[in-house]
């Protein structure tokens, strides 16, 4: 029997068997772990009956806090395939010397690191960083939820989608092999004919409706939600680090969405923005990609300049020193962030005077950030040092940050930066401030604010091992790059022939295997921890002794957070209140008006990632109805005006009574 | 708002740390509307440079000069600035709550927007009939993404006014209408400057070259 292989290709598009990579040993045992994995997961959940629970509870919350959970749960798991595919990298390149070609073939491993790349920033940074504003700003500025609760939920299953598109390219035919920029002309249909670049596109196109969103919502929340008092100079500097790092949102992701689209129309279309010929500059691409892109690393550095800030005040037991420089320290470099894009390639011919501007626009940046650094330093001047661990981390970053940023100010001369670009003293720089800065601080903050989300704090000594393994392990994988940089190795090469450099990828390979201890660790401390989770039980809601207005309520909060508005009198409301003689109400309760849960999000985010599907594979029917239905289910969203209620006194009363009961418990 | 200024005003001796009565904050719809209209003239911000950088990129084909016929644009414009002006008149009939004359309005604008989506759509099928077709050039490409792009949401503003018109002869001139009808009327004028923009730098100034 035959059939018409028109209607194959019209149902399937360019989806065929050869898309399974059923000749790729790695690959398959890699899919087979996940679908085990997988299988157990859903079958752990169908067994204890956990569906209705997840779908009711998690999937159609409204709640931030619940949000925030959930975006750093997809955090942690994209950080172990981000980081299986740094672990494959630092392997290949142990082994690849010689007569030796490793165990990747060059195709594969482009596609590696352009994952690694690509994951790392988008679905592990970003959803930590997301995460964590989502579950603590708006309890920082004593508010019931963000300004647009089911825009939110909405903005983390389309980030989710994104993440989906990605690991679907791990089986399903391939992802890029370009970089994680996709600079064209590679990323060109001409060079890239097959679907790596188009999962790129769409994957990224999906997330980035998402955190474009949840942006607007964080900026709209800070600026009219906050408690009566807290004027803008009396917000916690986390709360002040995530409105400059969503302004940076709003204002960056929208270059993003239209360079990407431009660079689908001219795979899909054929126009001619970034080809080789008819008058395209693929010249564009790179300066618009890094209009976003720079101020991307921002976004991300950002709130955990926050999260430092908030540690080591409460770990001192002072006030932040120089709170105002430290805003305006943020504020400055939020605008900076604007004007140095070029920095990231020097050498591509702009000419002697660009390159100078925007080299000194660089090196100024670092004036505000030592600022920042030397606030820390101060607060930490005769105060009472608690090392618990969101102060290790903090200090761990404050050493390992300020020598990536030593070799950033390097990097910004552009005369150096002609020896030094592409190599791996640019990967090395890069992966300093982003594992020093970003990721110590998403360590810091799940470690500082785990208690307030779940009731309970976090094991010490898993964590310690965690942190130990981390930071040692962090030195050992990248010291060796920047010698390797020196010496004129460059980035994303498979193979070496001269045997003389092979040492220094070891010891790299080593301290890559040290960082999985570090991760393993952190995963045992989180299992630790839950089965421990009495004895380390929080009744107080504040096991920091705080400052800031989260730590006022119950760990975790009711889902109203405040049973009655916060009233603000100065930076650090919580701890004024402790001075003050602040006692807790517990009558007088009135009904609280919240927003319902609802499945919308979920369900468009669905939607949108069929579409993206659809697109990527060319099954143009399947990407015209998930459009369509995306379409339909928006407006029908719309047409639902019965979106809150109020929470009756009497529920009120019996959460906060068993508060009160709780707390009487310790006196 | 008051009683934040009053407290940031006189700093209150801090015995008082939590409001006993209800607390109302402020709607931020309009707020977060307004970002996300600054978000998408971001959009456009990069479509114009691009187009500023790719537009005298002819390959040897055809060029602004050549392609573009003023009158019919001149028609285009004034269609698009009649319909902010109709909106105009649907908002203040909203804010006499007159249901019938809103909706009215808002049919007229529809239609004006329809009819520069239908205008736009027949300059882009006689270019690409002339053979400036969006693969053309990198300068057609720009012109098509950028024009496009401009055509694109006003068709977008015609659905969502549509799903309004809906709403509000369902649920009358409700404050969630109410609010829904100003959020598209910023989309609404948005458009209308972007086109301003547009109709400047890319037709009087494709002409001039």
């Amino acid at each position: 029997m035959s059939i018409n292989p028109d209607l194959i290709k019209f149902i399937f598009g360019r989806l065929t068997w050869d898309a399974l990579p059923l000749d790729e040993p790695i690959l398959l045992v890699t899919f087979a772990f996940v679908a085990i994995g997988g299988i157990a997961v859903l079958g752990a959940v169908t067994y204890f009956r956990w569906w209705n629970y997840l779908w009711r509870e998690w999937f159609t919350s409204v709640d931030h806090k619940r949000i925030g959970v959930m975006y750093v749960i997809l955090g942690v798991v994209m950080l172990l395939r981000g980081f299986a595919d740094a672990l494959m990298m630092r392997a290949q390149q142990a082994l690849s010397f010689g007569a030796s070609h490793g165990y990747l073939p060059p195709h594969h491993y482009d596609q590696v690191f352009t994952a690694h790349g690509v994951i790392m920033i988008f679905f592990v940074a970003m959803p930590l960083v997301t995460g964590l504003m989502n579950l603590v700003v708006p309890l920082q500025i004593g508010a019931r939820d963000v300004a647009f609760p089911f825009l939110n939920n909405f903005s983390f299953w389309m980030t989710v989608g994104g993440a989906v598109l990605v690991m679907i390219s791990l089986f399903v035919g391939e992802f890029a092999r370009t970089g994680w920029l996709a600079y064209p002309p590679l990323s060109n249909l001409a060079y890239s004919p097959d679907v790596g670049v188009d999962y790129y596109i769409w994957s990224l196109q999906v997330a980035g409706v998402g955190t474009l969103l949840s942006g607007v919502n964080m900026v709209a929340t800070i600026v009219k939600l906050r408690a009566p008092g807290m004027t803008l100079m009396r917000m916690p500097i986390f709360t002040w680090t995530a409105l400059c790092t969503n302004v940076l949102i709003v204002a960056a992701f929208p270059v993003l969405t239209a360079v990407l689209a431009l660079l689908a129309l001219d795979r899909y279309v054929g126009t001619d923005f970034f080809v080789n010929d008819f008058g395209g500059n693929a010249m564009m691409y790179v300066n618009l990609i890094w209009i976003w892109g720079h101020p991307e690393v921002y976004i991300l550095i950002l709130p955990a300049f926050g999260v430092f800030s908030e540690v080591v005040s409460t770990f001192c037991g002072k006030r932040l020193f120089g709170y105002t420089s430290m805003v305006y320290a943020i504020v400055v470099i939020t605008i900076l962030a604007y004007i140095v894009w070029l920095h990231h390639f020097f050498t591509m011919g702009s000419g002697a005077s660009v390159n100078a501007f925007f080299g000194i626009t660089t090196m100024i940046i670092s004036v505000p950030t030592g600022a920042k650094i030397f606030n820390w330093l101060f607060t930490m001047y005769r105060g009472r040092i608690r090392f618990e661990l969101p102060m290790m981390w903090t200090i761990a970053f404050i050493i390992t940050f300020v020598i990536g940023g030593m070799t950033g100010v390097l990097l910004a001369v552009p005369p150096a930066d002609f020896v030094l670009h592409n190599s791996l003293f640019l990967v090395a720089h890069f992966h300093n401030v982003i594992i020093g800065g970003v990721v110590f601080g998403m360590f810091a903050g799940i470690n500082y604010w785990f208690p307030k989300a779940f009731g309970y704090t976090l094991d010490v000594f898993w964590g310690k091992m965690s942190f130990w393994f981390w930071v040692v392990g962090f030195y050992v994988a990248f010291m060796p790059l920047y010698v390797l940089g020196l010496m004129g190795v460059t980035r994303r090469v498979s193979h070496f022939d001269d045997g003389s450099l092979r040492i220094w990828f070891l010891i790299a390979a080593a301290g890559a295997a040290l960082i999985l201890c570090g991760i393993l660790s952190f995963l045992v401390q989180l299992a630790v921890s839950f089965l421990k989770r009495e004895e380390l039980r929080d009744l107080t809601g504040d096991p920091w002794n705080g400052r800031t207005l989260e730590w006022a309520t119950s760990s975790p909060p009711p889902a109203y957070n405040f049973a009655f508005t916060p009233l603000v009198h100065g930076p650090d409301a919580w701890w004024d209140m402790k001075q003050n003689g602040y006692v807790r109400p517990t009558s007088g309760f009135r009904p609280i008006h919240m927003p319902k849960n609802t499945g919308a999000g979920l369900i468009l985010a669905a939607f949108a990632t069929v579409t993206g599907f659809g697109l990527i594979w060319q099954i143009w029917w399947l990407a015209a109805l998930g459009f369509v239905a995306l379409i339909v289910g928006a407006i029908t969203h719309t047409f639902n005006y019965d979106r809150d209620f109020h929470v009756p006194v009497d529920d009120v009363t019996h959460v906060e009574d068993q508060r009160t009961k709780a707390l009487g418990s310790l006196a | 708002m008051s009683i934040v200024r009053e407290i940031a005003a006189r700093d209150l001796a801090p015995t008082r740390f939590y409001l006993t009565e209800d607390h109302h904050a402020e709607n931020g719809t309009m707020l977060g509307f307004w970002l996300y209209l600054m978000s998408d003239c971001l959009i456009f911000a990069v479509l114009f440079a691009t187009y500023g950088v790719l537009g005298r990129n002819y390959a040897a084909g055809p060029s602004g000069a050549d392609l573009f016929e003023l009158p019919v644009v001149a028609v285009n414009t004034s269609m698009l600035l009649f319909s902010s002006i109709t909106y105009g008149f649907a908002v203040l009939s909203m804010q006499k709550n007159r249901v019938n004359a809103t909706l009215g309005w808002l049919a007229v604008t529809g239609l004006f927007g329809a009819a520069f989506v239908g205008l736009e759509l027949s300059e882009f099928s006689h270019l690409i009939q002339e053979g400036a077709t969006p693969q053309r050039s990198a300068f057609l490409s720009s012109f098509f993404t950028l024009v496009g792009t401009h055509g694109l949401h006003v068709t977008c503003g015609i659905i969502w006014m549509v799903t309004l018109m809906a709403q509000v002869a369902r649920h009358g001139l409700s404050v969630a209408n109410k609010r829904r009808l100003m959020c598209l009327s910023m989309f609404w004028h948005f458009l209308d400057v972007v086109w301003i923009g547009v109709f400047s730098f890319v037709y009087l100034m494709g002409v001039l070259r």
